[in-house]
């Protein structure tokens, strides 16, 4: 398999977090796996992009995480239980996460309350 | 011989415990689904099970992509509840039962089910909140568990049939514990939710309702899903379901539904909630 080669998404719109974003994500979810200790939230919160570069991110994935771009994040191999977590330092939930939805905003999304894409 | 008396499945939104810890049960967003809960307070009440085994799925707390293991048996005498990345929850560990997750772990790899061991494990929000539902201010609950946690993180996840042999197995481990101990089921997840990407926020009503009535009556049929097939009826995370099919999975005997409620949405979540007898 061509691990460079993008794959359409086998259910749309759905970001399936599988072996080949498994590898793409791993240095961005590890940081973000680091996130559980509560020392380490406070050392990224004073320096961003400095924590980000210790843990190796590629610069698209740090800019991401500094504009907190959920959809590139997910598309740069991060996974959205270790996202939330990162989510979490800037005080948003998981549902803010996926208010990510173009043109939906957080208080929206909580106000909707039954969707069927 | 232990038998297993139900299994209870849940919802385990992390806003569910967030209410429990404030007191906030009573207000509108969670009151229908605290409510839905009493029946089987009442049924807990009145059977009083010893144990409780727990299928969950960890959310990367105890376990990171660096060593993932597919399932994975807790043996450890108390599990304690860390920082998921908001705080260390001010709960005190629940209690273990090594003698029994060492009964399962023989019993498990004797039937084929090659599974991880783990003499520490750290559970979060998804082992937590049934617990703290069905035994409400009890810290921790009397009650002594064994954590059975399932990759739902990473594909490929397990099949839906292989969860549900991996609760039939459990069934069997448990007819063959030498007590006369109550064991309680429990499945923790779901139901349709999608927390990221474009089609975040997706609720399926309608297969939710079509999976609650399935479990009680023909849980086979939903052993036939692909997880492909939950990724795009139940959402992303609504893979969620293969908990409480392993949990149906472990009852062997007359099954009959105690109660069941559906509330929509707890924090764009299905939050369902069914109990089943086992006798």
């Amino acid at each position: 398999m061509n691990m460079a080669t993008p794959r359409p998404q086998l259910v749309p719109s759905t970001y399936l977090f599988d072996g080949r974003m498994a590898m793409k994500g791993y240095d961005l979810n590890r940081m973000c796996y680091s996130f559980n200790t509560a020392d380490n939230r406070k050392k990224f919160k004073a320096f961003p992009e400095a924590y980000c570069r210790a843990y190796h991110l590629t610069r698209e994935q740090v800019h991401a995480v500094t504009d907190l771009d959920v959809l590139r994040l997910l598309q740069l191999g991060g996974n959205i239980y270790y996202l939330a977590k990162l989510a979490g330092i800037y005080g948003m939930s998981v549902q803010d996460l996926g208010a990510e939805r173009p043109g939906l905003r957080p208080d929206e999304l909580r106000a909707m309350p039954v969707t069927r894409a | 011989m232990a038998r297993i008396i139900g299994a209870l499945a849940s919802s385990h939104i992390p806003s569910l415990g967030t209410a429990l810890s404030a007191g906030r049960q009573q207000e509108p967003c969670c009151k229908p689904f605290f409510d839905g809960c009493l029946p089987v307070l009442r049924w807990l009440e009145e059977e009083q099970p010893d144990v409780a085994v727990v299928l969950y799925n960890d959310h990367g707390l105890n376990f990171f992509l660096d060593n993932l293991p597919t399932f994975a048996v807790g043996a450890a005498t108390e599990y304690g509840c860390l920082d998921e990345g908001w705080g260390k929850p001010a709960l005190p560990p629940f209690n273990g039962y090594p003698e029994l997750s060492w009964h399962l772990i023989d019993s498990l790899v004797e039937q084929e089910f090659d599974i991880a061991m783990c003499q520490q494990l750290a559970v979060d929000h998804a082992f937590i909140n049934p617990l703290r539902l069905f035994w409400p201010g009890e810290n921790p609950p009397a009650i002594r568990t064994v954590p059975v946690a399932i990759n739902t993180v990473q594909f490929p996840l397990p099949r839906p049939a292989r969860c549900y042999a991996l609760g039939k197995a459990i069934g069997k481990a448990v007819a063959d514990w030498p007590t006369d101990e109550k064991v309680v089921v429990i499945g923790s997840g779901g139901l349709s939710h999608q927390l990221d990407g474009e089609r975040a926020g997706l609720i399926n009503k309608a297969f939710d309702e079509m999976c609650m009535e399935a479990l009680l009556h023909d849980p086979a049929k939903l052993a036939r899903l692909s997880s492909r097939d939950l990724l795009r009826e139940a959402g992303a995370q609504g893979a969620e379901l293969i908990m409480w099919l392993a949990a149906r999975g472990a009852l062997h005997g007359t099954v009959s539904k105690i109660h069941s409620s559906y509330h929509i949405p707890i924090a764009n979540t299905s939050a369902g909630l069914l109990a089943l007898a086992n006798r």
